[in-house]
């Protein structure tokens, strides 16, 4: 993955966030404050007008800027959460212009390490991480069993797919929809949703030849 | 949507500009946001009061910014927090040689960038520390949830940690009576009818015409249950009874706040204040003094809030200390 399909797949998740825009606030306004796709779309928009600003910047700057756009935009808790996770994903791509299949898996794993530390969170609590987690791990699954980066991540999405239904199964402990208890049951999670999106879009950007 | 505004997204800013306009001589606005500081910053050795949270509750919290009470209200989008650069602008706009005492609600967004603002704020050898309000007894607490929902009380938060900064109090004083309140400070609420966030154009819930959502947070998120309309003075007692059973009131001198959601007339909210005396004077519970109106709303929700401060010696004299604030003078 170059830096062309770095800013590419920042474009699509843009697109893709104001595209399920009403579709995430409604999932919000079932379990939380129904406002995440408000959020969301408001940061990517202002991701969006940056991105010739990152053309000639190496994949590690161009990450950490997305991630100190979203931080100064979206608020909530997804601001800090996703910008800490592209922040911390620019860490380990400094300097690269190019990633491979294990660099990949690597900003991934910061990334997720990052939302886990600023979110004091972990799997199973009906958050984004239902989403991330599992797709991180059948990603290095996939890329440790020998497959390309466009069919370990294709197996990434698919786990991500299943942690996003896998939310309407149990209760939240994190968050604003850990008030309703077992009301929030049968609900799947807005940040699980909005990190399949992105992981989606990186899927799209990379079978794009 | 039917609201008296000019466009969605001027929405915040507009308000904001009107908040200060309407004290120009104590109010002022930083010009890198939404973020409402005094117009005369206070001196060196007095720790400085920061708040905040996302707009749609006014007064709170750019209302209590002044003399007494904050020194600065940092405003993110309706409902939404602020972020932590916008925090820390306001920070390091009224931060002073004794420090600066962040008093957050208690909600994922806001900790989260309150708590990066804070780190900011660190590395620049700004003295700075934090208080989490969490009086709503909706909500459990238990390591299960986020935590109670910072709601009501923390506008006396604000009073009384405004009261003791005032006084030249250290940092550690200011946070500790701050401390003090969180402990003391219980709230309840309820709705009767939805609000409409202007970005996202219609209701955030919905409710029957017979349907009241009891325990219901401050941003129109779902609370404890829903029952059939009951009584004025039927839902209040379900509320203060929760309240009550939370922490010892008996025997003790409280204040009582009544604080309406937004689209409550006084007239209902004085209705619910005739009832709450006569039960709390039943329960032995002394009051000792009553707020009325409206403090920390959500839009146009209708509904209503109860709060009881148990107070000691120390956070009365600071409760009766003078502020001078828009939405709160004493």
């Amino acid at each position: 993955m170059d830096t062309k399909k770095i800013l590419a797949r920042i474009a699509a998740i843009a697109k893709k966030i104001e595209a399920e825009k009403d579709f995430l606030t409604q999932l919000d306004n079932e379990i939380g404050d129904g406002d995440h796709g408000i959020n969301l779309s408001r940061g990517f928009k202002s991701v969006e007008e940056k991105l010739p600003t990152f053309a000639d910047k190496d994949i590690g700057a161009i990450l950490k800027g997305v991630g100190t756009q979203l931080v100064s935009t979206v608020g909530g808790a997804s601001g800090p959460l996703y910008g800490t996770a592209f922040m911390k994903a620019g860490n380990v791509c400094k300097g690269k212009f190019e990633l491979t299949a294990e660099d990949f898996a690597a900003a991934l794993e910061a990334a997720v390490n990052g939302i886990k530390m600023r979110g004091k969170a972990v799997e199973g609590e009906k958050t984004m991480l239902d989403a991330l987690c599992p797709a991180y791990k059948a990603l290095k699954d996939g890329i440790d069993g020998g497959k390309n980066l466009i069919d370990a991540l294709a197996d990434g999405v698919d786990a991500a797919a299943k942690g996003v239904e896998y939310t309407k199964t149990i209760i939240a402990t994190k968050g604003r929809a850990s008030y309703l208890k077992e009301r929030s049951l049968g609900h799947q999670d807005p940040g699980a949703t909005s990190s399949l999106y992105m992981l989606q879009t990186a899927l799209e950007v990379l079978r794009e030849a | 949507m039917k609201k008296l505004i000019n466009a969605v997204d001027a929405v915040e800013e507009q308000m904001i500009l009107g908040l200060v306009k309407s004290a120009p001589d104590k109010l002022a606005k930083l010009d890198c946001g939404n973020v409402v500081v005094r117009a005369k910053k206070k001196s060196a050795d007095k720790v400085a009061l920061v708040s905040g949270g996302g707009s749609g509750h006014e007064p709170a919290h750019g209302g209590f910014v002044g003399a007494g009470m904050l020194d600065c209200a940092v405003a993110g989008a309706v409902f939404t927090s602020p972020t932590p650069d916008k925090i820390f602008e306001g920070i390091k706009a009224v931060a002073t040689d004794a420090g600066v005492l962040c008093i957050v609600k208690n909600y994922t967004g806001d900790v989260l960038n309150f708590e990066m603002a804070i780190d900011m704020a660190g590395d620049e050898d700004i003295k700075v520390d934090h208080v989490v309000v969490n009086d709503d007894v909706a909500v459990q607490d238990s390591l299960y949830t986020t935590g109670r929902r910072g709601v009501a009380g923390t506008i006396l938060v604000h009073k009384i940690a405004g009261a003791k900064a005032e006084e030249g109090a250290s940092l550690e004083e200011v946070k500790a009576v701050a401390e003090k309140v969180i402990a003391n400070v219980r709230t309840m609420g309820m709705a009767i009818s939805p609000c409409t966030v202007p970005a996202a154009g219609k209701p955030g819930f919905e409710l029957a015409e017979d349907e009241v959502e009891i325990g219901i947070g401050i941003h129109g998120e779902p609370g404890t249950h829903r029952e059939k309309i009951a009584t004025a003075d039927e839902i209040a007692k379900t509320l203060l009874d929760k309240i009550l059973a939370d922490i010892d009131y008996k025997g003790r001198e409280v204040v009582v706040m009544v604080n309406g959601m937004g689209a409550t007339p006084l007239m209902e909210l004085y209705i619910i204040n005739n009832f709450v005396q006569d039960y709390l004077a039943a329960a032995g519970v002394k009051v000792y003094d009553t707020m009325v109106g409206n403090y920390m709303t959500s839009i146009e929700m209708a509904g209503f809030s109860l709060t009881l401060l148990r107070l000691d010696d120390e956070l009365k004299k600071l409760y009766d200390a003078p502020a001078d604030t828009p939405a709160l003078k004493r």
